[in-house]
């Protein structure tokens, strides 16, 4: 890198490519020629502001880089003819900046960056770039001065805890694969990141894939493996891409293969892409299917260490799990631990979404409240409405309610709740969400992606869906939610894997914390938040409308009649409820009641 | 009678368990669906019974068994997409293209599927066309995403 030219990298990941970032890179490279321009132009991943997309970071000789945010194409021109030749600032589209307050400065200063320590201000398809921030030292250090014995009791001492969810010490999981008995032994990176509402593992794998690689060698040579496999997601297309350049430089550079950098150890890696089942997270099931066959789960134990992939001693940790690895090894156990509380030590990555206002990628150092990430981080809720709930660790996990917001992230304080931490999903709820419908979802999903394989999951799940459709479709019993109960229990115990185990929380933990509303569907058969179609009737306020004639003509079937300039009216017969008239009017005239 | 394609496919994984999967990967990518005609012949190459290779290809859902159309709309369901309402966007599409979610349009041009979630959770609700990603739809909106799409071709 040059220090003496003008650098621009434009955030490249999902979120940004979604926000039409492509395009905005493809006018400033326009720009920069047709103006002849001297700048060194890239891109990088996540920054994390999700909500600011698309961001492109500007750094200038002699000024620190300051963050553009919201710069779509259209805002080419002036960025590159007021900031770029004319080397001034457009001070309302700087989102972030060191020399200066900016408005979003509250959704970094409660964050630690660990796990996130390069996403956004590295190029992720240049090794270079990894090697130029410390990339590899960790792997380097632990090949010339420390024993395979040395590395697993630094990783125990940092208290890391897998990010996956489940949160088994890393360590001891290490040392478990370690001590199993047989030559071939394998590392595997679980990146099949399922669970809806959680983006973590993309974004580090698409902002800083090296640091996955480095973690993976780490761990191969802690517990005597010279194969790795990544098992990524299908739906990852951009990750799966850049870990394929990655895997190719680091390879080159020797810093993967045979006997990497002139050491004894050898270690190389192959990317698997998942093939649409979310089940397949599960560990068992993950390996079945690397294996070729249906990604269904098996008993344990014998549990991987002991028996895993093709049945050698395998040990598996998620993407966020290995990404620390590296700066522990380099910073040491203790400045790891020193983050976070008794139990749950160091940071973990949210995936901040919903109907907060800055949502994003987030890392935070453990026991930190909920309530601070939703408000201080997230900026609060979205339109000035309430908080109702935080959805966390997706399927498997449940809705913590805006009363126990001051619940500490770690690891027992959530379990404490019902919920779970989970991967990292933080889905805000607002009061115009129903709690019955969130519950009604999150089953859908399970059941629709239980394998198959146990009758209490597959049946069960079913079952309980059908009971959440009825009191959603205002066909509600009394007993149903008794019913819902006591199928929990059985699913949670005639199940095999976590899939079934952790599939009733969620309707477990509205029923725990919002048992009125559901009892408000089934007695009253009325939806609080108003949003069960079936207990809803859209409505045109008189005062408001004005007559445009925007929502007879959005209406798909024709349930709006009225006069130009006269009041329009709503058949509530003919209405199917599809909101598009509400979607469309200007005068704020449609309403839900 | 073997596809020449298909053999290909299978050389470039080896003819092995391990293979199957992203051999199947491949076909889909290649043809958009994988026929009987090809589960049998991966079967044959590979070795092993067809009931084995056709319980693996039905069970991943990125892998179809029916013809799907030239262009795959995705309407991401996650939860972020669902509590911003993507349940109404997947209605009008289906309105639109006059078919539910998991089906073609007669002219082969679309398939709509619902996914889990894509990951741009930011973005919520997520429609994503071939391989164009549109944040932020509005039910309304949806209309246009299925015309632009028609104008381009």
């Amino acid at each position: 890198m040059d220090e003496q030219r003008i650098r621009i990298s434009v955030g490249l990941g999902a979120c940004g490519i979604a926000a039409g970032a492509r395009k905005t890179l493809a006018s400033i490279e326009e720009g920069i020629a047709s103006r002849g321009l001297d700048v060194e132009l890239g891109i990088s991943g996540c920054m994390g502001m999700c909500y600011r997309e698309p961001l492109v970071e500007i750094a200038r000789p002699g000024k620190p880089p300051e963050v553009y945010m919201e710069l779509s194409a259209d805002r080419v021109p002036r960025f590159l003819d007021e900031v770029v030749a004319g080397g001034g600032e457009i001070e309302e589209w700087i989102g972030r900046a060191e020399d200066r307050d900016c408005p979003d400065d509250g959704f970094f200063s409660k964050q630690k960056r660990i796990v996130l320590r390069n996403a956004g201000r590295i190029n992720p398809e240049r090794l270079e770039d990894y090697l130029a921030v410390g990339g590899y030292r960790a792997l380097g250090k632990v090949l010339a001065e420390m024993s395979r014995e040395q590395v697993i009791e630094e990783i125990k001492a940092s208290g890391l805890r897998g990010r996956g969810g489940a949160g088994f010490p890393t360590g001891l999981k290490w040392g478990f694969a370690a001590k199993a008995a047989g030559d071939v032994k394998y590392i595997i990176c679980n990146a099949d990141e399922g669970d809806p509402g959680a983006f973590m593992d993309r974004s580090v794998l698409e902002s800083d894939p090296h640091a996955v690689l480095e973690g993976m060698a780490i761990a191969g040579y802690a517990v005597g493996s010279s194969q790795g496999y990544i098992y990524c997601r299908a739906e990852y297309p951009i990750a799966i891409r850049r870990l394929g350049i990655a895997i190719a430089q680091a390879a080159e550079a020797g810093w993967l293969g045979d006997r990497i950098q002139g050491s004894e150890f050898s270690f190389h890696i192959k990317i698997k892409e998942g093939a649409g089942a979310f089940v397949c997270g599960e560990e068992t099931a993950l390996m079945a299917s690397i294996e070729g066959r249906r990604g269904m789960p098996r008993l344990r134990p014998p549990f991987p260490a002991n028996e895993g992939l093709w049945k050698k001693p395998t040990n598996i940790n998620n993407v966020e799990t290995l990404a620390n690895v590296p700066w522990i090894i380099v910073n040491g156990a203790a400045a790891y631990a020193a983050l976070g509380t008794e139990s749950s030590k160091g940071t973990k990555v949210f995936a901040l979404a919903g109907k907060v206002n800055r949502g994003g990628l987030v890392e935070v150092p453990m026991g930190i409240t909920i309530r601070e990430i939703v408000e201080d981080i997230g900026g609060g809720i979205k339109g000035g409405k309430k908080f109702k709930a935080a959805q966390m660790g997706g399927p498997s996990g449940g809705c913590i309610p805006a009363s126990l917001a001051d619940t500490p992230i770690d690891y027992e304080s959530l379990n404490k709740t019902g919920a779970i931490m989970g991967s990292g999903g933080m889905v805000v709820i607002d009061d115009s969400t129903c709690m019955v419908d969130v519950a009604r979802f999150f089953l859908d999903f399970t059941q629709k992606e239980s394998c198959g394989k146990c009758t209490f999951c597959r049946v069960g799940t079913k079952r309980m869906l059908e009971i959440l459709e009825r009191i959603t479709a205002g066909e509600g019993k009394q007993g149903d939610i008794e019913l819902l109960e006591e199928l929990a229990a059985t699913i949670k115990r005639g199940s095999l894997c976590g899939l079934g185990q952790t599939a009733p929380n969620p309707v477990l933990t509205t029923i725990r914390y919002f048992r009125d509303e559901y009892e408000a569907h089934i007695k009253d058969k009325v939806c609080p938040a108003k949003a069960c179609r079936a207990l809803i009737t859209y409505v045109i306020i008189e005062e408001n409308c004005n007559g445009c004639g925007v929502c007879k003509r959005a209406c798909p079937v024709e349930a709006i009649s009225g006069e130009k300039k006269e009041l329009h009216v709503i058949d509530p017969d003919k209405c199917t409820r599809c909101g598009l008239c509400m979607d469309r009017c200007r005068q704020d005239a449609i309403r839900v009641v | 009678m073997s596809s020449v394609h298909v053999n290909r496919i299978i050389d470039r994984h080896g003819a092995e368990r391990a293979s199957l999967i992203p051999v199947l990967q491949d076909i889909q990518d290649d043809y958009n669906w994988i026929s009987e005609p090809h589960l049998r012949q991966v079967a044959d190459r590979l070795g092993l019974p067809l009931s084995e290779v056709y319980g693996v290809a039905s069970f991943y859902r990125a892998l179809s068994l029916e013809p799907r159309g030239k262009t795959l709309i995705r309407v991401c369901k996650g939860t972020a997409c669902h509590v911003r309402g993507a349940q109404l966007i997947q209605e009008e599409l289906e309105r639109q293209l006059g078919i539910q979610a998991g089906g073609t349009t007669e002219d082969m041009a679309y398939t709509l599927e619902v996914v889990n979630c894509v990951g741009a959770c930011g973005m919520a609700p997520v429609v994503i066309v071939g391989d164009k990603y549109f944040p932020g739809v509005k039910p309304h909106r949806a209309k246009k995403l299925v015309q632009t799409e028609r104008d381009e071709e």
